[in-house]
């Protein structure tokens, strides 16, 4: 908590880089084991605070990590990776962290080429109009956000109306479902800074 | 061919069908949500955040959720955990409390102030606290916090857990489960409104 005075913390969401600063110690690069970086899984890692501190659960991390991974870069099939980064910056944008919101409509911007229409997101909210088809995504990323959940046929319906097959409608289902694994963690552990 | 892991027994996926098929295209993903639900409830090391405490909190987490079989799963692997039974009625009674309509909470205060959405701030029952203890009382105060309003989490949140004596790698993993659960019970409800969609296709072609 060392650094809570020298946050300059967003107060809107930002296609713009942003840091993040952990509310509790992340472990010291130093002291980081062959256990640890098997939980980093990219060595590279063991620079960021975010991911020191979540090595505190080595095995933990390195199956998130795992995860993450093949929802978001494996498009050998499936979803244009556009849409996947859309379902996760629709649910930060709903879910309200402003951090993850950067990363993934940056991201969206870059695979989209559509940046004006991922600001709207941003800057309107998940009621934005963005067309049929990333309508279809951000309703579904946002029913499948709420606590209960309120996805339900419709979500499926609309999906398959804007052309997304059963196949890409599981990538709509893990992308949007594991950005509420991934706003819990950075909202609660720590905050962006710009 | 797979054979049935977690979230297919609660999707109710089976084997060589459609949905088993697609989720055989994203098999790292797959194994790896397996093995998140195993490193999280089957760990290492449980010297931080004990198994009983780790069912309370799932339980506690889904059945806030709502009604369903996901959350019928994690009450009975409360009552089969060791001193696991003993927690059941209070963490029901628990979730009575603090059921509610998520997400909601305060953006830091600028522009997004004008979405700022008031709600429940849950606090455990002082009748239940002698029940749960200091630690799990707590911690069940940070994950209603973390199922529907994380926007509000603060450093002070930090210290709450701290105080009533959480070590910090215990706090890292008990974040994981409570934020791997929320991913978890949607993979699931998503995966069973399709599955679902698929079965209402499939007897309209037949009956075609």
């Amino acid at each position: 908590m060392s650094a809570a005075n020298t946050v300059n913390p967003p107060v809107v969401f930002t296609q713009d880089e942003l840091g993040w600063v952990s509310w509790i110690d992340p472990l010291p690069e130093a002291e980081l084991t062959e256990r640890h970086f098997a939980g980093l899984v990219d060595r590279s890692r063991a620079k960021s605070e975010y991911f020191r501190l979540l090595v505190r659960d080595p095995e933990v991390l390195e199956a998130r990590t795992k995860t993450d991974k093949d929802i978001f870069y494996n498009v050998a099939d499936g979803l244009p990776r556009a849409e996947r980064e859309l379902a996760a910056a629709a649910t930060s944008r709903y879910n309200g962290c402003i951090y993850c919101a950067s990363v993934h409509a940056r991201f969206a911007s870059t695979y989209s080429k559509r940046r004006d229409d991922v600001q709207r997101l941003l800057d309107e909210g998940v009621g934005v109009d963005l067309g049929e088809r990333w309508n279809a995504v951000v309703k579904a990323s946002v029913a499948l956000a709420a606590t209960p959940i309120a996805f339900g046929p419709d979500n499926i319906e609309e999906l398959r109306r804007a052309g997304l097959d059963d196949a890409e409608i599981v990538d709509v289902i893990n992308g949007a479902s594991f950005f509420n694994w991934a706003n819990r963690l950075m909202l609660s552990l720590g905050e962006p800074s710009k | 061919m797979s054979t049935k892991d977690i979230i297919d027994t609660l999707a109710g996926i089976e084997p060589g069908s459609a949905l088993d098929a697609i989720r055989a295209k994203r098999i790292q993903a797959r194994d790896n949500a397996q093995k998140s639900y195993l490193s999280l409830f089957d760990p290492i090391d449980a010297g931080d955040f004990s198994l009983v405490e780790r069912a309370a909190v799932a339980a506690f987490v889904i059945g806030l959720h709502g009604e369903s079989l996901v959350a019928a799963f994690y009450r009975e692997k409360l009552a089969a955990t060791a001193d696991g039974a003993a927690l059941l009625e209070a963490i029901k009674a628990e979730i009575a409390r603090g059921k509610t309509s998520g997400p909601y909470g305060a953006y830091p205060a600028g522009p997004l102030s004008a979405e700022d959405k008031a709600g429940l701030i849950y606090r455990v029952s002082a009748d239940r606290k002698p029940v749960l203890g200091a630690r799990l009382a707590a911690a069940l105060e940070h994950a209603h916090l973390l199922v529907f309003r994380p926007r509000d989490a603060a450093a002070t949140d930090m210290k709450a857990l701290l105080t009533a004596g959480w070590s910090e790698t215990g706090i890292v993993t008990f974040s994981q489960l409570v934020a791997f659960l929320s991913f978890q019970v949607r993979v699931v409800t998503g995966l069973r409104v399709l599955g679902a969609s698929l079965g209402r296709t499939a007897n309209a072609a037949a009956g075609a």
